[in-house]
């Protein structure tokens, strides 16, 4: 397993050189200009320099180089700057400057570190995308499992149409819906998410469980449906088998047979599934934050396409593959470890 | 009629030889048949199908029509709750805030995303057929497509999305008008991005297919690797290619409207479903029903197609279709 995991890991490596190549390519032939925004007014040959300043004026492959180091060689140092300086787990230890004076990935809108754009928006990202997620496997799994069991009652009716339903409406049509619903008519919730909100005492919890209720709910929907279709046919598939009938001929309780026997075995798809549904759902946020204005990821690879910020756009999507790549190898492996009939060596 | 020949005399032949024998489709279309669900997703995808394609001859109203006097019209069953509605039968689904008519709108928006998505269902499904077929019946070009087949699955497909649309929006439209160049982009992107899954599931079934007695008795009567594609693998693998089929649907409409809600679709004066639903978040309060009849129109087309492919699967599935 341990080779199995090593080798995967050495795998993703050119896949991730791939794909960056791949992005890299695809904006190099973009054909917005970066100075499109800088006045009439400026002459040519400044504005030369201006595009020389930010790298522009190199050929292709020094770009993309020197980007690949920006991004695995000098951001890390960054980090790990970070790390013995302000963070509390290892700031006892002697401050490193390996990244003093180095050239980071810039933003070309704000003119500073993409990453430090990263680490403001990643913590919203998280907490909606997260935190839907979580409540969506929550809901999803007890609802799989009973209307499994339950085969063709009203329960299981009613609980296919409405994971069906949930599978094919659009967020972008469940988002304002919602907001017209709950935030407008009923006024109960707030309309968008307000990323400056600090939680410092009870009160102000409660406010931001209240701006995180709406985008949570139009992800969750997704995810609910999504899992709860899986886990539904999984558990059909275990609960038809014979070591069921054996177990329930043994004389153990329905609850066992059930939520032990039955559920562990149908476990070992759903699991997967859920490891590889996480990064599909950081990429389909992009549209929920747009609808709630949360300011994270997705939000500001948009804002970033439209004012053609190369590099950001660039780091973004890479980051989203990266994720992907991530969560693939973790799904792989996961499958290996919770059923012992797949053997990968 | 065919299948006097086949009747034996004997008692104790058993009650399946007896029934009439059918073809594998006809199996099929009555197992699909008592899938309600399906059946009411067929209904309904033939009705909005209907409706885009010859709504245009009954309702003649132009959809970009602006008429500004009509303007904020609201649709006429407002009345049964509110007298005093700026509505009337010129124009039963009301107006936008230009004045144009909604119906129109709603028929030509679905006119634009139909065809969007048919496209790009098409061409995913051709390039998921032919990548499946290739890598599954040569096994030279099979590592490498595989290989290929992952790398597409691991882009991060939506951002991608977004960065082609909004990259190659320019030179396409200069060249191809701007409805066009946009059709071709939208459909080109969901298109090449969205054949993996097809790919896999029809080099799985080749694969085991290339080796059943049949394709060797063609290959042993001199057939060409061509023919046996075309003649003997192909229409094999028709009905996973026809789940999927479903499924890419589904997606590229939701991908077109998604892709129009954010701003990177159609121009604006060209609708789309998407286009309207967008269009019309900003005002959704005083005007509902703007943003609820584009996206009902969206999610039920979505959700029939949806339902049409989950009684596809239980049809073409041999286990599921005995009982």
């Amino acid at each position: 397993m341990l080779t199995f995991t090593f080798r995967r890991l050495v795998l993703s490596i050119p896949t991730l050189l791939f794909i960056s190549l791949a992005i890299f390519m695809l904006l190099q032939m973009a054909p917005g200009d970066p100075m499109a925004q800088v006045p009439l007014t400026v002459p040519p040959d400044v504005k030369q320099k201006m595009r020389e300043a930010l790298g522009l004026g190199q050929p292709v492959h020094v770009q993309y180089w020197k980007w690949l180091v920006q991004f695995f060689w000098i951001e890390p140092q960054v980090f790990i700057d970070w790390l013995t300086r302000e963070s509390w787990t290892l700031g006892w230890l002697p401050d490193t400057s390996f990244a003093e004076g180095k050239l980071r990935v810039i933003s070309w809108q704000t003119r500073g570190p993409v990453m430090s754009l990263v680490v403001q928006s990643l913590p919203q990202t998280f907490w909606v995308v997260g935190m839907s997620y979580v409540v969506g496997v929550l809901i999803a799994l007890p609802v799989g499992i009973y209307s499994a069991y339950r085969h063709y009652s009203i329960f299981d009716q009613t609980g296919t149409f409405i994971t069906m339903v949930g599978f094919s409406i659009p967020p972008f049509f469940t988002g304002p819906l919602l907001i017209v619903i709950f935030a407008v008519q009923l006024g109960w919730l707030p309309s968008t998410y307000n990323t400056v909100h600090q939680v410092v005492d009870w009160d102000s919890f409660v406010i931001q469980m209240k701006q995180m209720v709406l985008p949570v709910m139009v992800l969750a929907l997704q995810t609910t449906a999504q899992i709860s279709r899986y886990m539904r046919s999984a558990m059909l598939d275990n609960l038809k088998q014979d070591y069921v009938r054996t177990a329930r001929a043994k004389g153990l309780r329905e609850s066992v047979v059930v939520m032990v026997h039955v559920l562990r075995n149908s476990m070992i798809p759903v699991v997967t599934v859920i490891a590889l549904g996480i990064p599909a759902i950081f990429g389909g946020a992009i549209i929920t934050e747009n609808v709630f204005k949360v300011n994270g990821l997705g939000y500001q690879l948009l804002i970033a396409l439209f004012a053609n910020d190369i590099p950001t756009v660039m780091t973004l999507t890479f980051i989203f593959a990266i994720l992907i790549v991530l969560f693939n190898l973790i799904a792989d492996v996961l499958y290996g470890v919770l059923d012992p009939r797949i053997r990968y060596d | 009629m065919t299948d006097a020949p086949l009747k034996t005399p004997e008692p104790t032949v058993d009650r399946v030889s007896e029934a009439k024998s059918s073809s594998q489709w006809r199996d099929v279309w009555k197992q699909f048949k008592r899938h309600k669900g399906a059946v009411m997703g067929g209904g309904f995808l033939a009705f909005i199908t209907l409706f885009v394609l010859i709504g245009p001859y009954i309702w003649a109203l132009e959809a970009t029509k602006l008429d500004i006097r009509a303007k904020d019209m609201r649709p006429m069953y407002t009345v049964l709750w509110n007298g005093e509605a700026k509505v009337g039968w010129a124009h039963p689904l009301g107006t936008d805030q230009l004045g144009r008519d909604l119906l129109s709108q709603l028929i030509e928006g679905g006119r634009a995303s139909m065809a969007v998505g048919w496209a790009a269902m098409i061409l995913a499904l051709f390039l998921g057929t032919t990548i499946g077929v290739l890598a599954g019946f040569f096994k030279r070009m099979d590592f490498w497509l595989m290989r290929f087949t992952d790398l597409v699955l691991s882009l991060p497909i939506l951002p991608l999305l977004l960065v082609a649309v909004t990259l190659f929006r320019q030179p396409l439209r200069a060249n191809f008008g701007p409805e066009m160049g946009m059709f071709i982009l939208i459909v080109g992107v969901v298109g090449i991005t969205s054949w993996m899954q097809t790919a896999r599931i029809v080099r799985a079934d080749v694969l085991a297919l290339k080796e059943r007695e049949f394709v060797l008795a063609a290959r042993s009567i001199g057939t060409t690797p061509t023919k046996i594609i075309t003649r003997h693998l192909i229409p094999n693998v028709m009905s996973p290619i026809m789940v999927s089929a479903t499924l890419g649907l589904a997606t590229a409409i939701i991908t077109e409207s998604a892709l129009s809600f954010l701003g990177v679709g159609f121009p604006s004066d060209f609708p789309t479903w998407g286009k309207l639903l967008s269009d019309a978040v900003q005002r959704m309060e005083q005007f509902p029903e703007r943003v609820l009849l584009p996206g009902l129109m969206i999610s039920l087309t979505v959700l029939s197609v949806n339902y049409i492919g989950d009684g596809l699967r239980d049809a073409l599935d041999p286990r599921i279709r005995g009982r």
